[in-house]
């Protein structure tokens, strides 16, 4: 079995240490420098990052030297030690899974988080929590990097959680706002919520999974000898996503109330992804989200975080695929996303919230390129990866742009900056790369990966979806350009931003490198490097899609440039005329305030409530009264001890008397 | 004098001496359990030790005349009495010097002072 494994590359072998090192560097930086040396912190733990990435770039090349391009790509896991061992065949191991997906995710998570690191180094600078910043930016990356590798799906389900701890933890950086602590928590919440039926799809997939494993296993080891540095166990991937598994979830006999088993387990999977992907309904999180520091919303946008969701959906997608209906739910909540969040983002006045619905709209566009594919049709699925792929570099470009205007502005809110263009002129050329790149315009990296994604939509025979995807892709065009022409050009609306200037090097070089992978990201060929089943992923430009695609994205920015040039009155005029339609958009359709309503209203008032009325009453009366009892006794004996001799002498007496009584009357 | 009343018939029996050992008992227990100074309280328990020196001298004599065990426990109970009586007072001073009474009903720092929960 690892004869095979032996003879791969060394740095496969050690794929391992592209986590391993910000793990080490997040002891290291948390509890030697923190407390003793902050000032050196972000530069040990940036170091750390861009070691691993220097680890990411070799496993790549090795991984492709093995399997070139344009041949298949099979998962291999080169790396793997027994974790937990329930019972004999019943073991959990932790390892490194390397396939097209993973290694993709690992060089996009470690180079942007290495990015962000760079950038935060001037943009926390003189914070006074600096070193704990760079504590946790590390877990944070470490958390991503064992999501990514997870060769099992309880590895990937310890890692997701730790990924949501240190959101957690970062978004309520400032923990002294209240508002922070509150966006924090609700993150936590929701994310956690959404966790639940995770849980239960990989209880469900695990049980059923080690039930078959008798029957299923040896097959399915035959098959990955070789490939795979253990033994095969009932959580492998390589396990679960094998067809012949899939076919006994599916059978008719287990299905429940005429749902296949599979699909409800992987709809409870689904569940786990869109909250940490920030799917409708349970996105609410995504945008309160912005109140961590700028680098974060970068980092929780791009690398990490909620492209965990789209890469766990990936991960298991021939399972999805098996399923078809999971899939059909895939691709509706996501389109619907997209859209929902693209309509909000048009109206939003904080810049980072209109970034934060661009994320949730982009988001919606990887779900449905997952939703349109299939396992003889995978071209959805290399287009999903290569959308996440340049989205990566764009979005997190927008929100460090973002943050470095807000570092010279002072505010958030867009109607208080404007003219920053002559300004930050390296800020505001970069944003604009990354403007036009999520725009869809040629020849940057996002029109390629849209292209791809409307392309297969219409190809998978999903013309509305397609139909939607243009429209988002002009309301795309149209926020972002909204932004960009309030921030950069016009006039200063505000006296901060007359004074602002432009941010120092260690915070415009990631600027500059990113701007470069937006443009060029465009240019890989994905195809012929990511891709499930055999056949490759489609190449070339299909004009039947991409002219509808660029007008709708020139349509966008037209609008956007005729409503928002000059003093801004036309927009001012386009929203008083939508009127009440404009403020529901404005307030996020209310979903927030559904929220507070359903779960203070109705769970709190009729459900917790009465429970928590129920503890404090009957379980902890009970308590209550055993405690209460024995006092009472205790202090009516307590009676009897009177300090007084005589007294004690009396019923000494009296005793002895009784007791001759007893004995005297049991003789007779 | 028992052999005087013994030349009159009237010799009391083992029955009488029982009842007015039995009698001094009674009186000392009762003396112990009401008696407010601890020094009244002495004076009883002298009258149980004399009860049962006595009930000692009576058995001895109506028993085993030819022996004299029970009058030399006599001696002693006399004897441990006398001891007694020094530690007891012994005790009553110092304890006088420290609480200023020997008053039994205000000797009571033994008692279970309730604390609030």
């Amino acid at each position: 079995m690892s004869g095979a494994v032996a003879a791969l590359p060394f740095i496969l072998r050690n794929a391992w240490l592209v986590a391993a090192i910000p793990f080490v560097s997040f002891v290291f930086v948390g509890l030697v420098l923190r407390p003793k040396v902050p000032r050196i912190a972000g530069v040990v733990a940036t170091l750390s990052i861009f070691a691993a990435a220097g680890v990411a770039g070799g496993v790549a090349w090795e991984y492709y030297h093995l399997f070139p391009p344009g041949a298949l790509h099979p998962a291999i896991v080169p790396f793997a030690f027994e974790w937990l061992r329930f019972m004999p065949g019943l073991t959990v191991t932790m390892g490194v899974l390397l396939d097209p997906i993973s290694v993709l995710l690992l060089l996009v998570v470690t180079s942007v988080s290495a990015l962000v690191h760079l950038y935060s180094i001037g943009y926390m600078h003189g914070d006074p929590g600096f070193g704990r910043f760079f504590t946790f930016l590390n877990l944070f990356t470490f958390s991503m990097l064992g999501l990514v590798i997870a060769p099992n799906i309880l590895q990937i389900y310890v890692f997701w959680e730790l990924v949501g701890v240190s959101s957690f933890l970062l978004i309520g950086y400032y923990y002294e706002k209240p508002s922070a602590v509150a966006a924090s928590k609700k993150a936590f919440i929701v994310t956690r919520f959404a966790d639940l039926g995770f849980l239960i799809g990989v209880l469900i997939l695990g049980y059923n999974g080690y039930t078959a494993f008798g029957d299923v296993g040896p097959t399915v080891a035959r098959e990955v000898t070789g490939r795979i540095a253990t033994d095969l166990q009932p959580f492998d991937f390589l396990y679960l996503t094998h067809p012949d598994l899939l076919g006994r979830l599916a059978a008719p006999a287990l299905a429940v109330g005429g749902v296949s088993l599979l699909t409800i387990a992987m709809i409870l999977v689904f569940m786990g992804a869109a909250g940490k992907s920030a799917m409708f309904p349970l996105h609410i999180w995504l945008p309160d989200a912005m109140e961590g520091p700028t680098p974060v919303s970068a980092l929780i946008h791009a690398a990490t975080m909620v492209v965990a969701g789209v890469y766990l959906v990936a991960r298991l997608f021939p399972a999805f695929a098996f399923s078809g209906d999971a899939l059909t739910v895939v691709m509706c909540v996501g389109a619907f996303t997209s859209l929902f969040a693209a309509v909000i983002g048009c109206t939003q006045d904080d810049i980072k919230r209109v970034l934060a619905f661009s994320t949730l709209s982009q988001l919606g566009y990887m779900m449905f390129a997952l939703g349109v594919a299939a396992m003889d049709r995978p071209a959805g699925y290399t287009a999903s990866m290569f959308h996440l792929f340049t989205h990566a570099f764009f979005k997190a470009l927008l929100f460090l742009g973002a943050g470095a205007v807000i570092h010279a502005v002072h505010t958030n809110s867009i109607w208080e900056m404007g003219a920053l263009r002559r300004k930050m002129p390296i800020t505001h050329l970069t944003f604009l790369v990354a403007t036009l790149a999520i725009a869809g315009v040629w020849p940057l990296s996002g029109f390629f990966s849209k292209d791809e994604i409307l392309a297969a939509a219409l190809r998978g025979g999903h013309p509305v979806v397609f139909g939607l995807g243009l429209l988002v892709a002009a309301l795309t065009a149209f926020y972002m350009f909204r932004i960009y022409i309030v921030v950069f050009l016009g006039r200063a609306r505000h006296e901060h931003a007359e004074h602002a200037h432009e941010a120092p090097f260690v915070m415009w070089a990631p600027l500059a490198l990113l701007a470069l992978l937006s443009a060029v990201a465009g240019f890989v060929p994905f195809g012929s490097f990511v891709g499930i089943g055999a056949e490759a992923g489609h190449e070339g430009i299909d004009l039947a899609v991409a002219i509808p695609a660029s007008t709708a994205g020139v349509l966008g920015i037209g609008l956007a440039f005729l409503l928002y040039s000059g003093d801004g009155a036309r927009a001012t005029a386009g929203a008083n005329a939508l009127g009440g339609a404009y403020r529901v958009v404005k307030r996020k359709f209310y979903v927030d305030e559904l929220y507070l309503f359903v779960t203070h209203r109705i769970i709190f008032r009729h459900i917790s409530r009465p429970i928590a009325w129920f503890d404090r009453h009957a379980v902890d009366g009970m308590v209550n009264l055993s405690g209460w009892t024995t006092r009472r006794t205790g202090s009516l004996l307590g009676a009897l001890h009177g300090g007084r001799v005589q007294a004690y002498g009396v019923w000494l007496v009296g005793g002895t008397l009784f007791l001759l009584l007893v004995l005297w009357s049991a003789a007779f | 004098m028992p052999d005087i009343l013994a030349g009159l018939g009237l010799a009391p029996g083992i029955v009488h001496w029982m009842v007015l050992t039995a009698a001094l008992f009674a009186v000392g227990l009762y003396g112990i359990l009401t008696r407010r100074s601890a020094v009244g309280v002495l004076m009883a328990v002298e009258l149980l030790l004399n009860s049962a020196a006595l009930s000692f001298v009576v058995f001895n004599h109506f028993r085993m005349p030819a022996l004299v065990d029970g009058q030399v426990m006599a001696v002693f109970v006399i004897a441990v009495a006398a001891a007694e009586v020094v530690v007891g007072m012994a005790v009553f001073v110092a304890l006088y010097r420290v609480s200023h009474t020997v008053d039994l009903n205000r000797l009571d720092r033994l008692k279970n002072d309730e604390v609030k929960p």
